[in-house]
């Protein structure tokens, strides 16, 4: 749409399908109602931009969330006012937390009906103020083509983030002159891209001279596009560095290399963790700092001078206290790294590197991944090795529901690229896998997309199923069912005394009638020897599946960095004790 | 430092700052700033906002706060990084006029009253409040000053017959030719 147009004149509903089409939206997650019936009247006469009918809004926004993350495209969301709105609200703040970009498009009652508490109205711009970046009512015909364009440019610049559009009836349905992207800028949103140059120096001063030194990766890498990770990779390979990375950032860098310490956090790896307490420089590239990263504060990393690269100022010095602070995009400040890493022929300390090596490799010899595998029952962290094994030469894509089943994904399904993971890091929401698998497989049509889910979360969502099949995507849903909540029943074991109150799945559905109800396959194994065969089975199916795999029912996810303790507490795989005597009064506060 | 696992013994000393946010004059965008205070715990001590440039729509808003130097430089970043705000300034950080108008409602009873009311001018004329309302037995003074000078003043007054005070909150601007 590169050729200057002349001044058209359309309605409120046609201008939101037209700014989509100039935004190259292609595909748009909803569910209709009568507050947004003149712009499902306005996709209906045209061809270009496709709905996906959900079958709750919550799962539109998920789902315009797994588009976005596996495509790197602004996912877009239409939903009506009142309940479509505040359905969608869980969605929105989980794309806030992990800073998703994202549009969403709700109706609303006409101008002149807002504040009366007419049918289905609720205050949109009020109620997500707090769970979206921006947000907007727009009340005249004028002002709208202009807020559809910035909020597409403040959706994905500087750290992305969904941005609401709530739009009243009678503003879709008056006409208007419409104006084109090129047209639009933002008066006061300029996030810095480039780093502060004196900055990269110091933290370069600072890298040449470590001794035990760590790169620390977050979403930030994966947020800043594929050249982010390819410049990882770069440095790491010029500096010989151990990388770790958090649970938004797996696939930055390849999980198949020798310098991957593995997921690092309350889940991460002893070597990773152990790393990140020990070092002196710690690398921190578009990580946050979160509480599940870094354990007990006053113990975090004691040793260690901090960079930190992050392209939102407010993460810098938030929570733990950075010697070099770089506010900059992560893609831009490691090539200007780089550039001048090259430039100044600059070297690392490679004695002292191999002497760090060392130390880590013997951390990494107590193989914290480790568990006790059994030829009569299926273990959930073998389930998930024999997935990957099965699919790690396809195209595959990989989402996660929320619990036990995601940290064994995260630290038994290994990723060598960016974009292939998608998982509700900073809210946690439950019922995300499915619809976010849903929205990975409009994005990539012929890949494998595959949701490792539990069998209590995907009840949460589980509807999804019949827009799966509506649309014929052939998503596999996972089940590592063992008729627990289970990260529940493991912390009701950790600080309550085994007294599992409300954490077991009673009165679960037949998972396999369930698909067939769907339209979909289903799949049970509950037998070792037979899973290899039943997964590629699922894999081979050319529709939906859903697999319920009866796993371990009482196994805890390990390795794990207790609440209140440093990384160097963990509890390893080979623990003896009583689990429930590791965490003191303190610690059983924390969540 | 804010957080679940920070250790609560912390050692840095309480401060007030004054912050000068300029901002798109959108709909809801107090609701925003004040939202975003709120929202993340900090502290408002005083806010007040009105637009100061028409033309373009600008609007400035003034707010007092108060916490650690780290919970402040948080609270700095994080009005910088919304959407309308186009610019945070520190104040504090500079040598800044600051100034807060206040309303002082004062009224005398019993045998000592002519001496109180007596008392109350002579305050007001060393304070160098304006009397706007007067009736045979109380006062309306209009004071405006740093925020310290009506702290003052309004201690003073409840000791002679205080009634009431509306106060505006601090409106302040750095000292010097330049602007923002």
């Amino acid at each position: 749409m590169s050729e200057p147009k002349k001044t058209e004149t359309m309605t409120g509903a046609e201008m939101i399908v037209r700014a989509m089409q100039d935004q190259d939206v292609a595909h748009v997650f909803g569910y209709p109602g009568g507050a947004v019936l003149p712009i499902y009247d306005a996709l209906f006469q045209q061809n270009s931009v496709e709905h996906i009918l959900v079958r709750h809004e919550q799962g539109a926004v998920h789902s315009a969330e797994g588009y976005a993350r596996s495509s790197g495209k602004v996912g877009v969301v239409l939903v009506t006012s009142g309940p479509g709105a505040t359905n969608a609200v869980t969605g929105l703040t989980d794309a806030l937390l992990d800073s998703i970009p994202l549009v969403c498009f709700t109706g609303q009652v006409p101008t002149h009906l807002i504040g009366s508490d007419a049918f289905q109205e609720c205050d949109t711009v009020g109620i997500t103020r707090h769970c979206t970046k921006h947000n907007y009512l727009v009340k005249r015909i004028e002002d709208l083509p202009r807020i559809i364009h910035e909020a597409f440019y403040v959706a994905r610049s500087g750290r992305p983030g969904p941005v609401v559009i709530d739009v009243p009836k009678d503003v879709q349905f008056a006409s208007g002159v419409y104006t084109g992207p090129d047209k639009v800028e933002h008066k006061s949103y300029r996030p810095k891209v480039d780093g502060d140059i004196a900055r990269i120096e110091a933290a370069l001063a600072l890298i040449t001279k470590a001794k035990k030194p760590v790169f620390y990766t977050g979403g930030g890498i994966i947020n800043a596009g594929p050249e982010a990770s390819r410049l990882l990779r770069e440095f790491a390979r010029l500096t010989g560095f151990p990388v770790t990375s958090t649970l938004m950032g797996l696939g930055a860098f390849p999980a198949n290399n020798p310098q991957w310490l593995g997921m690092l956090g309350m889940h991460g790896t002893y070597e990773a963790n152990l790393a990140m307490h020990d070092c002196d420089v710690m690398i921190n590239l578009g990580a946050r700092f979160d509480d599940r990263i870094t354990g007990r504060l006053d113990a975090f990393s004691p040793n260690s001078k901090k960079i930190h690269v992050d392209i939102d100022p407010s993460s810098i010095n938030k929570t733990v206290k950075v010697d070099i602070g770089i506010v900059g995009d992560c893609a831009r400040v490691l090539a200007e790294m780089l550039r001048l890493w090259k430039e100044k022929a600059y070297a690392v300390d490679a004695a002292a590197l191999k002497g760090w090596w060392g130390e880590i490799n013997k951390w990494r010899a107590k193989n914290s991944l480790g568990y006790l595998n059994s030829k009569e029952i299926i273990k959930p962290q073998y389930a998930i090795e024999r997935l990957y094994a099965l699919t790690k030469e396809r195209n595959t894509y990989v989402t996660t529901e929320v619990g036990q089943h995601q940290m064994w994904a995260a630290q038994h399904f290994h990723f060598d690229e960016p974009n292939r993971w998608m998982t509700s890091g900073g809210l946690g929401t439950m019922g995300y896998g499915l619809p976010a698998a849903i929205g990975v497989q409009k994005a990539h049509p012929d890949a494998l997309v595959i949701d490792i889910a539990g069998e209590a979360s995907i009840l949460m969502n589980m509807q999804e199923m019949s827009t799966a099949a509506q649309y014929r995507l052939p998503v596999k849903v996972f089940i590592l069912n063992n008729e627990y909540m289970g990260m529940v029943r493991q912390w009701q074991e950790l600080l309550h005394g085994g007294r599992y109150s409300e954490s077991y799945s009673q009165a679960l559905p037949d998972f396999v009638k369930l698909a067939e109800a769907y339209h979909a396959k289903g799949i049970r194994c509950d037998d070792p020897a037979k899973l290899d065969a039943a997964i590629l089975e699922m894999i081979d199916y050319p529709g939906p599946v859903i697999f319920d795999c009866l796993v371990a029912k009482e196994e805890n996810c390990l390795p794990m960095i207790p609440s209140g303790k440093a990384h160097n507490e963990m509890i390893l795989p080979d623990f003896t004790g009583a689990i429930g005597d590791v965490i003191d009064a303190k610690g059983k506060q924390l969540v | 430092m804010k957080s679940h696992y920070s250790d609560p013994t912390g050692s840095q000393l309480i401060e007030r700052r004054t912050f000068c946010v300029l901002v798109d004059n959108e709909p809801g965008v107090l609701a925003r700033i004040s939202g975003m205070f709120s929202g993340r715990g900090y502290n408002i001590e005083s806010l007040t906002v009105s637009e100061t440039e028409h033309e373009a729509h600008l609007s400035r808003i003034t707010v007092v706060t108060s916490g650690t130097p780290s919970v402040l430089n948080q609270i700095e970043a994080q009005l910088d990084r919304l959407v309308p705000v186009h610019k945070v300034v520190n104040l504090s950080a500079k040598s800044a006029i600051e100034r807060e108008l206040a309303l002082v409602k004062v009224a005398q009873s019993g045998p000592d009253r002519s001496e109180h009311r007596m008392e109350a001018l002579r305050l007001a004329t060393a304070f160098g409040a304006k009397t706007v309302d007067a009736t045979l037995n109380s006062f309306i003074f209009e004071l405006s000053g740093p925020y310290e000078d009506v702290e003052r003043f309004i201690n003073l007054m409840a000791a002679i017959g205080l009634v009431e005070v509306s106060r505006t909150g601090a409106a302040a601007i750095a000292r010097g030719g330049e602007g923002l």
